[in-house]
């Protein structure tokens, strides 16, 4: 099968190009993309991506699959390659700086993660116990707590491409409104009022590309919705 | 808080609040005059003048005439700030809207309430 990569070393190359490998697929077996590019690795060994767990939950090898974001570790090439002409083109995450061929530098998307404040916030005295929460309370959370940092959904926003230093993007805001629904958090107003600017949550355009990508199946936009939900409420 | 001091309200949720509502009533009015249209297939310019003329008309046209320019002052300040990352471009190309938007501002309620 052939595989494109989209190569880059800044310190030595002009520019980006795109290098070809034909690769020997084992027969009967659909393999992942990222045991695709490990039989690259066998080959070229100066082809760079990051890579941990293997199993969709580290988060460290998002990457743009046939134009797609997704992590390559769980991406079956099938699926990739559906009504592809069977070619694999495998590019870094879009939109961020590129450190070495599939490496990108995550700063931004970090800083924005960081600029949510994303640790519970209590300033009652602590109890003896762990601060408890009903079953109902707990369940809020689900589907936003889930999220590995994967940064496919922030990459494939047009909104986070145009101002990633002032959109805090899709997963960061998923995390917002993760501490936002949290009963133990007590930062719930100092939170928003930190989110009230035109840029952190207005930038979104409810494109929903990070809909379309997250690997976790998780529901950027429904979050940002909620968000806006309570920043309208808190000023009426 | 990201700080910006030429978007319209006082934050990004007033703008975003404008938006909807200016649409909602531009939208009303543009499908107003579309249904005028229909009903009076062979239009006259006096019917268009009596439409015109009459209160209750006038105050929905200023009504709408000031949301196009707010919803056009937004709708082009995201656009600048999205796409024109030159501070120098931006500043001139949103002072050049700002210009087309009181000049129709100005020129409309002439238009509606002039002699
Ligand atoms: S929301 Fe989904 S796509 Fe975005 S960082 Fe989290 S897991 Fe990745
Ligand atoms: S829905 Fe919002 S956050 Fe998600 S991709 Fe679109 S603009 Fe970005
Ligand atoms: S290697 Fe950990 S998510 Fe793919």
């Amino acid at each position: 099968m052939l595989v494109s990569i989209y190569r880059y070393n800044p310190e030595k190359d002009e520019a980006p190009t795109m290098q070809d490998y034909e690769i020997e697929m084992p027969a009967g077996k659909d393999l992942m993309v990222l045991d695709v590019l490990n039989l690259v690795k066998e080959r070229d060994s100066s082809v760079s991506y990051r890579r941990s767990c293997r199993e969709g939950v580290c988060g460290s090898d998002g990457m743009n699959i046939n134009g797609k974001n997704g992590l390559a570790c769980i991406t079956p090439v099938s699926e990739a390659t559906k009504g592809k002409n069977d070619k694999l083109i495998l590019r870094p995450l879009p939109g961020m700086p590129v450190i070495r061929d599939l490496v990108i530098d995550m700063g931004l998307f970090y800083k924005q993660y960081e600029s949510i404040k994303p640790y519970l916030d209590n300033n009652t005295p602590a109890p003896a116990i762990e601060r408890l929460q009903s079953p109902e309370d707990r369940a809020k959370l689900d589907g936003l707590y889930e999220c590995i940092l994967c940064a496919c959904c922030s990459t494939s926003c047009p909104s986070f491409w145009w101002n990633p230093d002032k959109f805090v993007g899709p997963a960061g805001l998923l995390q917002a409104y993760r501490f936002l629904a949290d009963t133990r958090d007590t930062s719930t107003d100092e939170r928003l009022a930190n989110l009230d600017d035109p840029f952190s949550v207005f930038r979104c355009r409810g494109i929903m590309n990070c809909v379309n990508v997250c690997p976790k199946g998780l529901n950027p936009t429904r979050a940002i919705g909620h968000i806006r939900g309570m920043l309208l409420q808190r000023e009426i | 808080m990201v700080a910006s001091i030429s978007n319209l309200g006082r934050s990004g949720l007033y703008d975003w609040v404008i938006q909807r509502i200016t649409a909602v009533i531009l939208a009303v009015y543009t499908l107003f005059l579309l249904g005028f249209l229909i009903a009076h297939p062979d239009l006259q310019y006096s019917d268009w003048q009596e439409l015109f003329a009459c209160t209750p008309m006038k105050i929905a046209s200023l009504l709408a005439l000031v949301s196009l320019c707010a919803h056009g002052w937004v709708g082009m300040w995201t656009i600048a700030t999205d796409y024109l990352k030159s501070t120098g471009i931006r500043f001139l190309f949103l002072l050049v809207v700002a210009a087309f938007v009181f000049v129709y501002l100005v020129w409309g309620i002439d238009i509606l309430w002039g002699a």
